[in-house]
């Protein structure tokens, strides 16, 4: 993945000097507001990411000067629509160092896209017999439909465990790849446990026996750097919503010969070259994939905040993020009682954690008094939740516009939380 | 602090630590089990009946503070009580958590210690947690199979 792993040397408080949070700040309206007459302590972005200017006036632009369909009208408006929403699928292309842009499919996001593949890559390739293998620690959105094929097929899923730490058990995982095994179904960045997995490595065993993967990104692409051809992947997905862009627009990436085999997934406007009601042929990528009217203005946001990604840069995120996620799980570690779920080696902007008696809804009602968002419950991950015997956790997740201060108040609200209900 | 302690009243924190009726009841008549999945809350309520009078109920499960201490105070309150009795006093308790009063008729069953759960009306996403016990309850008395679940 090329990124410095200079975590405990001493570049990396230089580097957080540079980073100006404060700054960055200003870039998000809502960062200034207040909760229950607190400023708010936004710690749920591995829900979903908070917005800056340039995505919110990015859609607004469109919706209020170049308002209209695209694909198909001859006027100006349409081709200014036209021009954006494919300029904003080149800066995806680039952003996962895609080969070509028609790779790049525009869904509604990481959700849809996983389903895509198993409708269509899916249903073509996994039979009666056949297997998929998934992790333990997959969202329930690269479970179920991974799940509902295998129903329709007869098919078997296969899952590989997770160690106490939240790390997968890369010598299950081998085992687990057999001469049945059709597809690789794989999250890069666990949700619950911040984990970050070894794809390369995961990747290549697959290949090794012709399994291609695909990886659930939603949780990586605000944090790391991706370079899908650097890992090799055949699909790759992530939501708009958590990198900082609009909701209801997600990508798909997947290597051209792959989607090029790919029955489409909708039918519908703009995936048809012609339509006779003999026959229909469908359209070239990526627009076979994209029935009916999408998401343009959410498409034309997600671009923008690529712009924004790539102007603080991913490795400076990643390596304040770094320092920030060490802070916090120190601050978080020191209070008796708690218990941080997902301590894997490699981790990305996730803290999980249970208190000796408390229940994380109960933890969640009290933080929000005091103006933190913090996700409580099994964060779409029910059986991770089974495999660390815990009903649900509360997470509190980072995004580069967090502070050591806003970690210090999380700290404050737990005590807090201790005090009243302990 | 104000609020959450209307929320977290000395009854409630006490019935979260030391749930009463914390077990099942053999040759119950009837049973349920609920489910929250919003937060993974999961309770089994047991019911034992003679003729129409609850003469025994009981629960066992997880949750949060105001679940499991709605699931007691439930079982502490509908022991004895009849079968419209313990209809007429759900009707009452939803109306209290859900902030539309508590009905206050003259002939009304008292609500007793169950008027603790009051400060839940300022915390809408935790009236599930609240009701659930009583949703499992009446699902147990019709005897429905399937599991109820707040979503």
């Amino acid at each position: 993945m090329g990124i410095a792993r200079d975590v405990l040397n001493g570049t990396r408080c230089e580097r957080s000097v540079r980073f100006d949070v404060e700054k960055i700040r200003q870039d998000f309206p809502v960062l200034s507001s207040s909760v229950h007459d607190k400023p708010l302590v936004y710690l749920d972005n591995a829900a979903t990411s908070q917005k800056p200017l340039a995505v919110i006036e990015a859609e607004s632009l469109f919706y209020s000067r170049d308002c209209s369909n695209i694909h198909r009208g001859v006027h100006e408006l349409s081709e200014r629509a036209t021009k954006c929403y494919e300029d904003s699928r080149a800066k995806v292309q680039q952003f996962l160092n895609a080969r070509e842009s028609r790779e790049i499919i525009f869904v509604r996001g990481t959700t849809e896209a996983i389903n895509l593949v198993a409708n269509t890559f899916g249903r073509k390739q996994v039979g009666a017999g056949d297997e998929v293998l998934i992790t333990a620690m997959e969202h329930h959105s690269n479970i179920v439909p991974w799940q509902m094929l295998c129903e329709e097929k007869g098919a078997r899923l296969r899952v590989a465990p997770v160690n106490d730490r939240g790390e997968i058990v890369f010598e299950e995982f081998e085992k687990l790849l057999g001469a049945r095994t059709r597809l690789v179904a794989l999250v890069h960045v666990s949700n619950v446990l911040g984990t970050i997995n070894p794809v390369h490595e995961m990747i290549e065993a697959a290949h090794r026996r012709n399994v291609p993967v695909l990886l659930d990104g939603a949780q990586a692409a605000p944090h790391l750097k991706v370079d899908v051809q650097a890992l090799d992947c055949d699909f790759y997905a992530f939501s708009g919503h958590k990198l900082y862009g609009p909701t209801g627009v997600g990508v798909l990436y997947g290597k051209a010969g792959l989607l090029e085999a790919m029955p489409p997934y909708q039918g519908g406007g703009d995936m048809i070259r012609s339509v006779t009601f003999e026959k229909t042929i469908y359209n070239t990528l990526p627009y076979k994939f994209e029935a009916g009217t999408p998401n343009i203005a959410g498409s034309i946001g997600l671009g923008a905040a690529v712009d924004y990604v790539n102007e603080i840069g991913l490795e400076s995120i990643r390596a304040y993020e770094d320092e920030l996620l060490a802070y916090g799980t120190r601050a978080l570690e020191e209070i008796p009682g708690l218990r941080i779920i997902g301590t894997a080696r490699e981790k990305a902007g996730v803290i999980s954690f249970v208190m000796e008696g408390i229940h994380p809804h109960d933890v969640g009602t009290v933080l929000d008094q005091e103006g933190i968002a913090v996700r409580t419950g099994h964060h779409c991950a029910q059986p991770l939740m089974e495999r660390f015997k815990v009903p649900a956790t509360t997470r509190a997740s980072l995004a580069f516009y967090n502070t050591a201060g806003e970690i210090d108040t999380l700290a404050a609200g737990i005590r807090k939380v201790k005090e009243l209900l302990g | 602090m104000s609020d959450l302690r209307g929320l977290y009243q000395e009854v409630i924190l006490d019935h979260s630590k030391r749930p009463r009726n914390f077990r099942a009841i053999e040759g119950a008549d009837h049973h349920a089990e609920g489910y929250n999945p919003l937060c993974g809350d999961k309770i089994t309520i047991y019911v034992k009946l003679e003729n129409d009078r609850i003469i025994d109920v009981s629960f066992q499960g997880s949750g949060c503070a105001i679940s499991t201490s709605s699931a007691s105070l439930l079982t502490e309150t509908l022991k004895g009580k009849t079968l419209a009795e313990a209809d007429a006093l759900f009707e009452r308790f939803h109306a209290l958590v859900t902030g539309k009063g508590n009905g206050d008729k003259p002939d009304a069953v008292p609500l007793g210690k169950l008027a603790v759960f009051s400060g839940v009306a300022e915390f809408p996403v935790r009236v599930k947690c609240a009701t659930l016990a009583w949703h499992t309850l009446r699902s147990a008395l019709v005897g429905e199979e399937k599991a109820v679940s707040t979503e």
